[in-house]
């Protein structure tokens, strides 16, 4: 089970009728309607007051309730702690978000966030900028139940101001007709049948990590020696036509459309791929091991006292597994709070034995977090990958 | 009363200098300054200060001159093959089409209405392995098995030189539409057969269109990005790919600055020779 992780039929049909994040954006046309709910707010530009809070996140990554046009989870904070949650889906890109606030931060302004949600290596520069507020972890007590695969990335060893509001595995996916005994390693990778079949991913953690991983080196620690040699490792295989493509989430059309037969990919894309193909498509973490990222929650310097102790009762709550599960059996992703499984036996059991959002103890331990970069490193290092993929 | 009179075009010129001032000429001078600042030593990743680098402009061209190539390469292609099926395609409507002729503008106009993003999506469809034109070539014999299309440059040719098409027909047709039929019928009386009449009186009083076409497919298709990224592979990568991979995924503002400044002077260049050699008389 543990090097296989796929899907029950049960939890298949449960998918199918379920509106999941992908379901909802493929449906709606990129746009849901909790993405006009949230265009109406105006954006995160309202002041900070004493018992609000101001969340940006990405787009579909929190349960949502059609009928009402409510997020749920949401709600029953607000009831719980009569503190106003202001819900503001434009985080959409991890450099534009950036970009778009990095001039209030640096002058100390409101940027009109109290909780921001950015992923690992974007959370480690914000860290390193000083952007980022340590958390009061008095008002966090749930703060233990994070996962222990997650507990101390290097860019924030304690977990003092980022907690992880979901986890991406990057592994191997295939079609199982071109690749019927599946993909463990590199070298079932670039087996003959997927030669100018193979896409990878534009995250460079994850393809750079997974290839690392298949040549043995430990991506919590890897050299620049190292990495540029999988840099070159993966040039190659380019430039020796393997490899057709180096894609973000699109990678998952070329599979339906036959133009790929085997990705570097991430989990949740897998999941819903696997159940909307009746088992097409597999997932699985490579034997050597494969990553795993987070986005995080995090306070940015920029929010008032009130601002910061709302947000954390907020990342408190969505740390009670109760909630956690909530939110998972609509995301997809791997759900970073202990416990959620056990609670998700009991709001949708078929989803509790799912290897893509509850990893088992043996699979979690299989995946690492990629190492954060220097700021010279992470210009460098982005410059010979881009480089590699023809930019 | 003459003094307000003279003054009038100028007040009247004022909002769109206003407009070309804010959002053309500063942001030039910005991209300008941008393209000579390097690193901050020991400064976080995007952190850039003005030293007069001028350097960035030749490292920037030596390690993309590939891509440059490529680049005008692909848009001269695209511009050829669209100049190729558009000139037959806006002389039969504007000849030919009679009381159809409105419709066949519409249809030319059409794919307009559908965003230029969704449309190159769907040729990915079209020229994927589960398409009809695959398998069609296929059980023709005239591709192999492994052989695909997405990932070429054949796709990403064909991409460009479908999205340009309209750009390319709309001006020619206009030229040829505004051509008096009485200059070819003259061209008869004096004993030109038809290719003669074509060539020595059709083609050169449709110039200015096909000046106006190639112009307004070459340039944008230089620096598109878009369907080298839907439909090419990392070997198929033109110069706007590059800019986009430096801006935003190494964010080395910079180089993409400098890339972006030497591309405008090689169009601007390349553009003037063109129109020196083709004559704009009647361009403007």
């Amino acid at each position: 089970m543990a090097n296989k992780p796929s899907l029950s039929p049960e939890a298949r049909s449960i998918l199918r009728t379920q509106i999941s994040r992908r379901a909802v954006l493929a449906g709606a046309g990129g746009i849901g309607a909790a993405g006009l709910l949230a265009a109406c707010g105006g954006g995160g530009d309202s002041a900070s007051a004493e018992n609000t809070v101001r969340w940006g996140n990405w787009p579909l990554y929190l349960d949502f309730d059609e009928a009402s046009k409510t997020y749920p989870t949401l709600v029953k904070f607000s009831e719980q702690t009569g503190i106003d949650a202001k819900y503001f889906e434009d985080y959409n890109d991890n450099d534009e978000f950036f970009g778009k606030v990095q001039a209030q931060l640096k002058l100390g302004e409101d940027i009109g966030y109290d909780v921001v949600t950015p992923t690992d290596w974007m959370a480690a520069r914000w860290i390193r900028l000083g952007y980022a507020q340590k958390y009061d972890t008095a008002n966090i007590p749930n703060k233990v139940n994070i996962l222990d695969s997650l507990a101390s990335p290097s860019y924030d060893p304690n977990r003092e101001s980022t907690l992880t509001w979901q986890g991406i595995m990057g592994g191997f996916g295939w079609n199982v007709e071109k690749n019927p005994k599946g993909i463990r390693t590199l070298d079932d990778l670039f087996a003959p049948q997927n030669k100018g079949k193979i896409v990878v991913l534009t995250e460079m953690r994850d393809t750079i990590g997974v290839i690392l991983l298949g040549q043995g080196i430990d991506i919590t620690k890897v050299t620049e020696d190292q990495f540029m040699n999988a840099v070159d490792f993966m040039a190659k295989k380019i430039s020796d036509g393997w490899i057709r493509g180096v894609k973000g989430n699109e990678y998952a059309e070329d599979l339906t459309s036959g133009d790929a037969t085997a990705v570097i990919g991430w989990s949740g894309d897998m999941f819903i791929l696997a159940s909307e193909n009746e088992g097409k498509f597999d997932f699985a973490i490579p034997e050597s091991g494969g990553t795993i990222s987070g986005d995080n929650l995090m306070i940015p310097s920029t929010a008032s006292a009130a601002g910061k102790a709302n947000g954390e009762k907020l990342i408190n709550y969505y740390y009670d597994p109760v909630v956690a599960a909530e939110v998972a059996a609509y995301v997809n992703y791997v759900c970073p709070v202990k416990g959620a499984q056990a609670e998700m036996e009991k709001i949708a059991p078929e989803l509790a034995t799912s290897e893509y959002i509850f990893p088992t103890e043996k699979t979690s331990s299989r995946l690492n977090v990629f190492r954060s970069l220097t700021p010279d490193e992470e210009t460098k290092w982005a410059e010979a990958f881009q480089q590699a993929q023809g930019n | 009363m003459s003094l307000p009179k003279v003054r009038v075009p100028y007040l009247l010129l004022l909002p769109g200098f206003a407009f070309l001032f804010t959002f053309f000429i500063l942001p030039i001078i910005n991209l300008a300054q941008t393209s000579t600042q390097t690193r901050v030593a020991g400064g976080d990743t995007g952190q850039y200060e003005q030293t007069l680098a001028f350097s960035n402009y030749i490292q920037a061209f030596v390690e993309n001159k590939e891509q440059f190539g490529r680049s005008f390469l692909y848009a001269t292609l695209a511009t050829i093959f669209a100049l190729a099926i558009a000139y037959p395609l806006a002389y039969g409507i504007a000849f030919k089409a009679g009381k159809y002729k409105n419709i066949l503008l519409v249809l030319v106009v059409a794919p307009f209405f559908t965003s230029f993003l969704l449309r190159t999506v769907a040729w990915k469809q079209i020229l994927g392995e589960e398409g009809f034109v695959v398998p069609g070539l296929r059980s023709l014999n005239i591709i192999g098995e492994q052989t695909t299309l997405t990932s070429t440059s054949i796709a990403v040719v064909a991409g460009m030189t479908y999205n340009f098409l309209p750009f390319m027909t709309l001006p020619l047709y206009a030229s040829l539409e505004r051509i008096d039929p009485r200059t070819i019928e003259a061209a008869g009386d004096l004993y030109a057969n038809g290719i003669t009449a074509f060539r020595r009186v059709t083609v050169p009083l449709s110039m200015p269109g096909v000046v106006a076409g190639t112009l307004l497919t070459f340039i944008p298709a230089a620096g598109d990005y878009v369907n080298a990224a839907i439909l090419g592979s990392p070997n198929t990568k033109m110069i706007g790919n590059v800019i986009e991979s430096r801006y935003f995924k190494i964010v080395d503002y910079p180089t993409a600055a400098a890339l972006s400044f030497t591309l405008m002077v090689a169009i601007l260049i390349l553009v003037t020779l063109y129109i020196r050699k083709a004559g704009t008389e009647e361009l403007v």
